[in-house]
């Protein structure tokens, strides 16, 4: 992060000001990516007059930074509309998408609306790889064509690599392609469960013994804008992450939570104004009042200053106030030095299958251990 | 001396924090802040008004300056801000584009 974003942040944040929002635009995709949180259904997307709204309501409370992303964007048949009602608003658009239905017209309108960067989500150089993970055929040849239209339009665009077993071999080759492309790449080891609470992606995630090697040679994708706050020189008055201080999230259906990654609802804008669920939800100021020093087992870890631990993750672990296992798994692997809650963990473990000898008398029959 | 108009360049970012402007290049992500009266430039700069009038009506009304040196000062930061392609300036007025808006 620019040091100036980080003064706008600080401010930002004493001001009590969201400035930067996620916002979905649908759910619906037309790749399946066998990792994705998402369900790709259309239960009452916000209608474009509401989205309109919305993003007056956004200005209006100081949002500067709006990442659209979904689901695919490009679904959204009013996609256009809305790109351009918010840059009227001067937003600073940064847009998510797999990019497989952009072409040369719609990247120089892209261009021509201003948009600060497109990320496309690329899980290998290899079609093969990639496709088996969108179930998609050709989706990857679609969206490196997408990619070459951007970036001939002179746009700032980022390969986003998701790492899972499917892919793990293939890190350096999406690292190679963005640089022979000229463009920018980022790597993200991170699987989030289903909306649903359903876990079982997880299993997609890669072997964390990788993940040693991975971090020497990549760096790892961290969200500029999602970043750990420094509020002092107190490292357990830090804040953990920025969401619900300075960052939100907005789904297709108007509900509001802190994160994409932190499925806390706390209102929704069909029924509310964004700036008074921002300012007022019970939900929202829970969230904000979390600093490090709250933190069940992280207080005793030997990471706590430096951990990168996402207080959506543990709250779909069960409590936003604990730890997140996957974020454990990263510091274990950028140091060697187990956390606490691994230790803890495996302490847990330990009581659970130990079975102790018991003492018998010496005088009974056949007397010996148990076990 | 020929009238010189202002106007937002349409490809950039901008919103007001806490009376600070920030603006983000859309040439090349660079943030910028306004101090007060560079943002009461920025927010005045329509490409009809011409620079001096703006300066008239909206700077010497409100700070105690020399007319003639806020102008002179306000015509520095207008070509400062050109180089940055965040504003736009020319001596006949500037159309305005489709897609640029009033930044809150």
């Amino acid at each position: 992060m620019s040091n100036l974003l980080e003064e706008m942040t600080r401010k930002a944040l004493k001001l009590n000001i969201p400035l930067s929002v996620q916002l979905d635009l649908t759910y619906r995709c037309n790749e399946r990516c066998v990792h994705c949180y998402l369900d790709h259904q259309d239960y009452g997307e916000m209608t474009t007059a509401e989205i309109k709204r919305l993003l007056d309501e956004m200005a209006e409370a100081g949002v500067f930074i709006l990442t659209l992303s979904g689901g695919e964007i490009m679904l959204r048949k009013d996609f256009f509309e809305i790109l351009e009602y918010a840059r009227q608003l001067t937003f600073c658009v940064k847009l998510k998408t797999n990019a497989i239905l952009i072409r040369e017209q719609e990247a120089a309108r892209i261009r021509e609306l201003g948009v600060e960067s497109i990320q496309i989500s690329i899980y290998s150089h290899r079609a093969e790889v990639h496709d088996a993970i969108t179930l998609v055929p050709g989706s990857l040849q679609r969206s490196l064509d997408a990619a070459s239209f951007l970036k001939s339009q002179g746009l700032r665009v980022v390969l986003a690599n998701v790492l899972m077993v499917q892919n793990v071999q293939d890190y350096q080759g999406v690292r190679a392609l963005a640089t022979e492309m000229g463009l920018e790449s980022t790597l993200d080891p991170t699987i989030t469960p289903m909306m649903d609470g359903d876990r079982s992606v997880l299993n997609l995630g890669i072997d964390p013994n990788s993940l040693p090697q991975i971090f020497r040679e990549e760096a790892i994708a961290e969200d500029e804008e999602v970043c750990a706050i420094e509020t002092g020189d107190d490292i357990l008055q830090h804040l953990p992450c920025s969401a619900g201080h300075t960052t939100c999230y907005v789904s297709p259906y108007g509900d509001v939570y802190p994160c994409v990654q932190f499925p806390l609802p706390t209102g929704n804008v069909r029924k509310q104004r964004f700036i008074d669920i921002w300012r007022h939800s019970d939900e929202m100021n829970d969230v904000r009042s979390i600093r490090l020093k709250d933190l069940n087992t992280c207080t005793s870890c030997a990471h706590v200053g430096s951990c990168s631990r996402c207080p959506g993750l543990a709250y779909m672990e069960g409590n936003m106030r604990g730890p997140s296992s996957q974020d454990c798994e990263k510091s274990f692997a950028k140091t060697g030095v187990p956390s606490a809650n691994m230790l803890a963990k495996k302490r847990g473990a330990a009581n659970l299958v130990q079975i102790r000898a018991i003492p018998v008398p010496a005088s009974v029959p056949g007397a010996g251990a148990i076990a | 001396m020929s009238k010189l108009y202002i106007a937002r360049s349409p490809r950039v970012a901008a919103r007001s924090l806490g009376g600070e402007m920030m603006i983000m290049s859309g040439r090349d992500s660079t943030l910028f802040t306004l101090n007060q009266t560079a943002s009461i430039l920025w927010r005045a700069a329509d490409g009809s008004t011409p620079l001096e009038e703006i300066v008239q009506q909206k700077i010497c009304s409100e700070f105690e300056v020399d007319p003639a040196e806020a102008l002179q000062d306000a015509e520095t930061l207008a070509r400062e801000l050109a180089g940055h392609q965040i504003l736009q300036i020319s001596e006949q007025p500037i159309p305005p584009p489709g897609a640029s808006g009033e930044a809150r």
